[in-house]
């Protein structure tokens, strides 16, 4: 199909696309107005009933805890597919991960290199901070699992030019992930066996404000940031080989 | 100025669009298509706004609080997640499809195979 054929055909397709659109963006509430009762219902009820002041990690990880289920299951499938896709090449022979002579361009520079390493310490503790407060203010393991990813990418950034070789890790990457999936489907068992209900909160709601409050809340928040942070950075690792191994002339 | 954010969720929705139309490079069609899946997320949002309306944590706002609905918030996150799950599959076919077309313009990948 040709180029102006297809924008033709688009044209014509956005033109009745856009003007549904508009329709029916006009029956929706006017912004600011939204009256749907059952969401101030939840808010309400996250402290009274749960002990945890963020009502939307209460939604999250209480109200709606078999979505999120699935939702971390889709994050856990869409890293198997990502390793299912790109490391076809990779029994036939294996490269190693890290070349000795092979200079990294994003980690030349000795200041880049000292500023990233510096970074991560910090880094690492606000992932923490945000996954383990998760129950309490905004945040929780999905976002702080990204920041964790994050922290230890900037060691494998480092790590690119002063030569991590065998801290490479891809193999406790796996492992986290793993643990993320099976610990947050492990902890609504408990709820069936204990409470009467999958993910029934089986556990103390602890006291309002503090750490230790919501029940399985912090621990679900927990087994997603792992969960998180395993599959984020499987990922981006299976990208960064590909990269290496079309540095090396193997692709 | 109450239309303003779903105009914005809409005008998101076509530029990425005509983005993926007229792509040259399957990098640069992903990304448009990130851009089309966030405007959900600026309609989910202004959907559950409500005027004078803060965020839903408790922490350090009193119990009778004029609060936005937390639900759009988590449906938020939820697709958040499934944005990142389905910009990574498709950065890997385009890895895939580089490695067996030579290129990465769907146009002359259509020429190449037919």
């Amino acid at each position: 199909m040709s180029y102006r054929l297809r924008m033709v055909v688009f044209g014509a397709g956005v033109l009745g696309f856009a003007s549904l659109l508009i329709w029916g963006l006009g029956g929706l509430p006017d912004f600011g107005d939204f009256a749907g009762r059952y969401g101030q219902y939840l808010a309400h009820s996250a402290l009274p009933e749960r002990h945890a002041t963020s009502s939307i990690a209460v939604t999250t990880f209480d109200f709606r805890g078999v979505d999120t289920l699935i939702e971390e299951f889709i994050l856990f499938t869409a890293a198997v597919g990502v390793v299912a896709l790109l490391r076809v090449h990779r029994e036939t022979e294996e490269v190693p991960a890290e070349p000795e002579t092979t200079r990294w361009p994003t980690a030349q520079s000795g200041a880049l290199r000292s500023l990233i390493t510096a970074l991560v310490a910090p880094v690492l503790v606000l992932g923490i901070d945000i996954v383990l407060h998760g129950h309490l203010t905004p945040g929780g393991g999905f976002q702080g699992g990204v920041i964790l990813m994050s922290a230890l990418f900037l060691v494998y950034l480092a790590g690119m030019h002063i030569g991590l070789g065998p801290l490479r890790p891809m193999a406790a990457m796996e492992t986290a992930e793993g643990i993320g999936a099976a610990g947050f489907a492990l902890i609504g068992l408990g709820g069936l066996i204990i409470a009467g209900a999958y993910l029934e909160n089986f556990l103390p709601f602890g006291a309002p404000n503090h750490l230790v409050s919501g029940g399985a809340i912090p621990l679900l928040n927990i087994a997603v940031g792992l969960e998180v942070m395993g599959a984020l950075l499987i990922v981006i690792g299976e990208f960064l080989d590909q990269r290496l191994l079309m540095q090396k002339g193997k692709l | 100025m109450s239309f303003l954010p779903y105009a914005v969720a809409a005008w998101l929705f076509l530029i990425g669009l005509y983005g993926i139309v007229t792509s040259r490079n399957l990098v640069h069609l992903v990304v448009c298509l990130s851009v089309v899946q966030s405007s959900t997320y600026v309609l989910l949002l202004a959907v559950g706004y409500r005027s004078g309306g803060t965020a839903p944590i408790y922490a350090d706002i009193s119990h009778s609080e004029n609060v936005v609905d937390p639900i759009v918030a988590t449906l938020t996150l939820t697709d958040v997640v499934v944005e990142a799950t389905v910009v990574a599959l498709l950065l890997a076919l385009t890895v895939q499809a580089h490695r067996r077309f030579g290129t990465l313009d769907p146009n002359e990948m259509g020429a190449l195979r037919g």
